[in-house]
């Protein structure tokens, strides 16, 4: 009788959703597995770890109050007042940070192992605009706790966007509301967490899950014969094993390092010394700090921001422009630039930490 | 239409700025391009704040600056430069005549020079003694700037300094017989830790308590007065207390002789009482009413201050874990106001009304405690529940490890497994 009913709803289901063919596509799927298959976990830790953000944010969404009399408030009660508040805001901030320190490695992984070639260049490209969104996730949520440090360091931000030509001073307002950081600011950036770059994120994550689960993972150049795996269940086996060890790692963190509060912003204060970005801001941040005022009689600082734009489109488009990857063959010089950058964003960010009067 | 008047219009424009730049001021010329004495009040006073509201020399020494010709500048309105003797009549003719200060600054006093009159200052001075202090010795002379500029001699804190240049100097205070300490004492006070340290411009300074163009020694009466200033809810109780009467009949300064005057330290619990440090002893004697007094009080308010201690270390160990203690800390504030407000009502030295307020600490002090207790708790609870998730998570992972290894062997078909 039950096995009768449950028959029934399965069928119905099927009938549906497509279930056996879906079950049969997953059954049938491999990955390769190599001596550098290991970089391939660091996708899905970061799919891991975007499923947190999306749990813990909707959680702390009940008791958050976008506006800049309750705000900090509202953070200091769900660290001291709502059960298990504590957890759930630091697994929302350590996972936050560390699911860009991922994004940054898996970018650099897929790089080095020439994954982005033909046929997987909307890959790369949905990959690069995702850290890009998640970049702007951080930005948006630093100024959520109203906080002194986090005022202020978007003050900063967007003095950095305002610098830009010809638009800076426009895309500054729109960013923030009006001429100061303010309610408007306060509102719009959390308009932004919740509303928009989720949307979008969400959007460019599944177009990245079915670009990677259509065109399967890419073998490094040279690698010729290389075993399969199911991906079922044997690699996802395996991506389990990392994202308990992340689990183990992000609770060691909360516990002994919860999320801090930081003391309420004063907009009235003046700002406090040694004001920085997030950590994966700071590489650039630094870069405008040491760059000249004036190069070849342009300003140093907007050359930097151009830079810095133009640098990520050619990044973005590094599978378009890497025509003897695209055709199979090894391409030392991209390895090399990739290197290069790679290094500078390490140096220029210890530095900024290491060296403060930078 | 012509364009001559235009002309001379954009001429005239044009040149009367250097019109303007070329008028002479003799005064200013000729000590300008003589010795450094003489040069050096020109250079003053460009600061001064006689020059900021239009003044020239003119306009306190008199004399003819629209010329070259010493003779002729110094003609019949010249005055010179005042003896020391005649500078309070010097400045006082214009600072003490409200309609001409009216014109410059309507809000600025102009009895500075009848308070002058009545200070000790102007007493020595009247009596012919030409060294005590007159204007220029604390406001300067041509460099004079608004009392509200941190770098005036006015201004709070510089003023210790100002006085102390005087008073601290042994040699020119040895005619007087008063003591030159007051300026080192002042600096170990808890009123000069306010002001130097906390920049806190309210915090008394010399003239706060002597008063300033009227200072004078203040007498054993008068200094309760003076305090009461800024303390005037300790005044009230000590009033209303039984050391009032008395300290009135042994002609004590009232708080002076507890306090001390110009080191005036830090108030805290261990000045009351009957052990070291308390100034209670100074006067009461063992098996006395008012040295069982001072026992009693010193008991209730050390047992508060150790209750309290515990609940700060409590907070700040919960803290240092990690735990969210904002509310228990903001809370704990309130109970150190009622601390304070117990110690100051030992100024009335009633220990019940003391034993009443500490009451009312004490319950806001428990619930900050418990709190407290509760947030060591809770990080003690955070440690257990990792503990407990991370072996949970650790087997897993052995298990998934297991599971991936032997997954991998019969793939390899190295067995059976």
């Amino acid at each position: 009788m039950a096995k009768g009913a449950a028959r029934a709803v399965w069928k119905f289901l099927d009938d549906r959703f497509l279930i056996s063919t879906l079950l049969g596509f997953a059954g049938k799927k491999t990955v390769p597995e190599h001596g550098r298959s290991f970089w391939y976990f660091f996708g899905g830790i970061c799919l891991f770890l975007t499923g947190i953000q999306v749990a813990t944010g909707g959680l702390l969404l009940l008791y958050y109050t976008p506006h800049v009399d309750a705000a900090h408030e509202s953070i200091q009660f769900i660290m001291g007042g709502v059960k298990f508040g504590w957890l759930i805001r630091s697994v929302h901030s350590w996972t936050a940070n560390i699911l860009i320190g991922m994004m940054f490695v898996h970018m650099f992984s897929t790089f080095f192992l020439k994954a982005y070639r033909k046929p997987r260049e909307l890959t790369w490209v949905t990959g690069f605009l995702l850290l890009v969104l998640f970049m702007a996730f951080g930005f948006s949520g630093y100024l959520l706790p109203w906080n002194e440090l986090s005022y202020f360091a978007t003050r900063v931000g967007t003095d950095i966007a305002g610098s830009l030509p010809l638009v800076g001073k426009g895309l500054k307002t729109v960013i923030l509301g009006g001429p100061e950081v303010s309610q408007a600011t306060l509102s719009r950036f959390f308009w932004f967490h919740i509303g928009l770059l989720p949307v979008a994120a969400l959007t460019l994550v599944a177009v990245h899950v079915l670009l990677v689960q259509t065109l399967g993972m890419s073998k490094p150049i040279g690698e010729r014969g290389t075993r399969e795996i199911p991906f079922f269940p044997d690699f996802l086996y395996k991506d389990a094993l990392g994202w308990t060890v992340i689990l183990v790692l992000v609770g060691v963190l909360c516990v002994f390092l919860p999320w801090e509060v930081g003391t309420k912003a004063d907009p009235l204060a003046s700002t406090p010394l040694g004001i920085k970005p997030e950590w994966y801001f700071t590489f650039m941040f630094s870069t405008l700090k040491i760059i000249p005022a004036h190069i070849l009689s342009l300003e140093g600082e907007k050359l930097a921001i151009l830079g810095f734009m133009a640098g990520g489109l050619l990044w973005m488009l590094v599978p378009f422009l890497d025509r003897r990857a695209r055709r199979g063959e090894k391409s030392p010089l991209f390895t090399w630039v990739g290197l290069a950058l790679a290094a500078y964003i390490v140096v220029m960010t210890v530095l900024t930490y290491a060296v403060p009067s930078l | 239409m012509s364009l001559r008047p235009l002309r001379l219009l954009a001429a005239a424009a044009l040149f009367a700025p250097l019109l303007a730049f070329g008028q002479k001021d003799g005064c200013v010329d000729c000590h300008n391009q003589l010795d450094d004495t003489l040069k050096a009040p020109v250079a003053a006073f460009a600061a001064d704040i006689h020059r900021e509201f239009g003044l020239s020399c003119r306009d306190c020494h008199g004399g003819n600056q629209d010329t070259d010709d010493i003779a002729l500048a110094k003609d019949k309105t010249y005055k010179g430069a005042p003896s020391r003797g005649q500078i309070p009549l010097f400045c006082g003719g214009c600072h003490a005549d409200a309609a001409a200060i009216r014109s410059f600054n309507p809000a600025l006093r102009t009895d500075q020079l009848s308070q002058y009159e009545t200070s000790r200052h102007g007493q020595l001075l009247k009596a012919g003694d030409t060294k005590a202090a007159v204007c220029t010795d604390c406001h300067g002379v041509h460099g004079i700037l608004s009392a509200r500029l941190p770098k005036s001699t006015t201004f709070p804190w510089n003023i210790p300094q100002t006085c102390g240049r005087c008073h601290a100097d042994k040699d020119l205070m040895a005619g007087y017989r008063i003591p030159t300490d007051q300026l080192d004492e002042y600096g170990a006070s808890v009123h000069a830790k306010a002001l130097f340290e906390k920049k806190d411009l309210s915090a008394p300074v010399c003239n706060d308590c002597h008063g300033n163009h009227g200072a004078y020694p203040p007498s054993a009466s008068s200094v309760a007065s003076v305090c009461r200033q800024c303390h005037p809810s300790a005044g009230e109780l000590f009033g209303k207390s039984p050391h009032k009467q008395a300290f009135d009949d042994m002609g004590i300064g009232e708080c002076e002789a507890c306090h001390g005057n110009h080191k005036i330290e830090p108030p805290s619990t261990a000045m009351i009482g009957t052990g070291e440090g308390a100034v209670c002893v100074q006067c009461h004697d063992p098996g006395s009413r008012g040295f069982e007094t001072a026992a009693e009080l010193r008991r209730m308010l050390d047992g508060f201050t150790a209750r309290y201690g515990e609940a700060e270390g409590l907070l700040t160990v919960a803290r240092r874990k990690g735990v969210e203690v904002s509310d228990a800390e903001f809370n704990l504030l309130g109970v150190h106001t009622i601390l304070v407000s117990a110690e100051n009502l030992t100024h009335g030295l009633d220990a019940a009304e003391v034993g009443k307020s500490l009451g009312e600490g004490e319950k806001a002090l428990l619930e900050v405690r418990e709190a407290a207790a509760g947030a060591v708790e809770e990080a003690s609870f955070r440690r257990r529940g990792l503990a407990v998730t991370t072996a949970i998570l650790a087997l897993f992972a052995v298990a998934l490890a297991l599971k991936v290894r032997r997954m991998g062997r019969a793939r390899r078909g190295e067995g059976s497994l």
